[in-house]
């Protein structure tokens, strides 16, 4: 038997809301929306809390420029306060070092995480995942119960057909998709909305790709006014 | 793994269990936690003094057992095998105490031996698990 299991629903009793960032592949702009996401729900007053869960790739600590910080020992440890947001990455641990792991290693290590962490009040608990339906996808599922999907998409074909691939899996297991979001939308029309209709699922609205937004990166403030933020912030009202 | 977890964990999983099984009385609880968590006992002890009284069944500290499991690192590239204990002494706190938390990082933190690569497996000594309950109905 493995005790840590049994803490983990524990660890989430105070959580209100669960959203897992999601979609297919890499590189459409997952964590820039878990993190914009997260700075925006504090803007609003929610009490919010930021995992990213990209083991191989996290990224949300340089988008929001955190850096210094570390979590507080006590009873478990306690995600430190940046910016208004409970934030845990495994950077506290990793520092800025590669991390070479294998699929079940990365399962046992978000288990770990998802066992010692405690997360407190909160009403929002924003998750970046890693791309794809693999291992964390599957255990974040499986170990947290209340947890819903938002799926991140572009127009491409490419990520598209990814993104279908993802709605389906999560379909088939009874998963609530709080919506889907396409992302650096570059053309006038888009397809996603029509082609994602099959699925019964909100439709959250398109952002345009946004020039501006690489030199906001790391400056959380600047990111808020950004195209991208901006128009993430109307998407976010119809989300609470 | 932080000590106040695992005490907080495995009370809950008794708990559970004892639900399960109908077990009135617990006699012993026999923990096995690899020694890579690095579990500092007096810690541990400690954390579950405070934790028993959260328990919705008895449960006497004395009949809880924990073992620690030593390890084995496998080299998935040359074969070689060595364990945590001989490696652990060579490493700076903080990362042998990140590879409390998360045991998993050891594979930042350390290589092989032999060949020098971070691709090697834990082969045995990174888990915490509950090996039985006993106890009367
Ligand atoms: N709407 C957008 N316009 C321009 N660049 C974007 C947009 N969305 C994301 N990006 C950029 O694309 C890159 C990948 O985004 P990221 O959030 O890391 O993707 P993922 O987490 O899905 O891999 C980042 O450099 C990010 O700043
Ligand atoms: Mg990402
Ligand atoms: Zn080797």
């Amino acid at each position: 038997m493995d005790p840590r299991l049994n803490i983990i629903d524990k660890r989430f009793e105070n959580v209100k809301r669960i959203i897992a960032v999601s979609g297919g592949k890499g590189g459409i702009g997952k964590s820039l929306t878990a993190s914009a996401l997260a700075l925006l729900l504090t803007k609003q007053g929610f009490r919010t809390g930021l995992l990213d869960l990209d083991f191989c790739g996290p990224s949300d600590h340089v988008i929001l420029g955190i850096e210094g910080v570390f979590p507080e020992e006590d009873k478990g440890i306690i995600p430190p306060e940046v910016l208004g947001i409970r934030f845990m990455s495994i950077t506290y641990f990793a520092g800025y070092n590669p991390v070479p792991l294998r699929g079940s290693e990365v399962s046992n290590a978000i288990i770990e995480l998802l066992a010692i962490t405690r997360w407190n009040e909160l009403d929002f608990l924003i998750i970046d995942m890693p791309p794809g339906t693999g291992d964390p996808a599957l255990d974040i599922i499986r170990l947290i119960k209340r947890v819903e999907f938002l799926i991140v998409t572009t127009q491409s074909r490419v990520a598209l057909a990814v993104a279908k691939k993802e709605l389906q899996v999560l379909k088939e297991l009874g998963i609530p998709v709080a919506g889907v979001l396409e992302n650096m939308r570059l053309k006038e029309q888009s397809a996603v909305k029509e082609e994602l209709s099959c699925f019964e699922v909100p439709f959250l609205g398109s952002i345009l790709f946004d020039y501006s937004l690489e030199d906001a990166l790391g400056d959380p403030l600047k990111l808020l006014k950004t195209d991208f933020a901006v128009e993430l912030e109307k998407i976010v009202k119809a989300l609470c | 793994m932080h000590e106040w977890a695992l005490a907080e964990s495995i009370v809950f999983t008794v708990n559970e269990e004892a639900v399960k099984e109908k077990l009135k009385d617990i006699t012993m609880v026999k923990v096995k936690v690899g020694e890579l968590q690095q579990i500092e006992l007096d810690i541990f002890k400690f954390a579950l003094e405070n934790v028993l009284p959260l328990s919705s069944i008895p449960l006497n500290m004395a009949r809880i057992d924990i073992e620690i499991d030593e390890s084995t690192l496998k080299c998935n590239v040359c074969r070689n095998e060595w364990n945590f204990r001989d490696a652990a002494g060579k490493l700076p706190e903080e990362e042998s105490e990140a590879i409390h938390f998360i045991p998993e990082v050891a594979h930042i933190y350390m290589r092989c031996p032999r060949c020098g690569s971070p691709d090697f497996e834990i082969a045995k000594g990174r888990g915490v698990w509950i090996d039985y309950i006993e106890g009367e109905r």
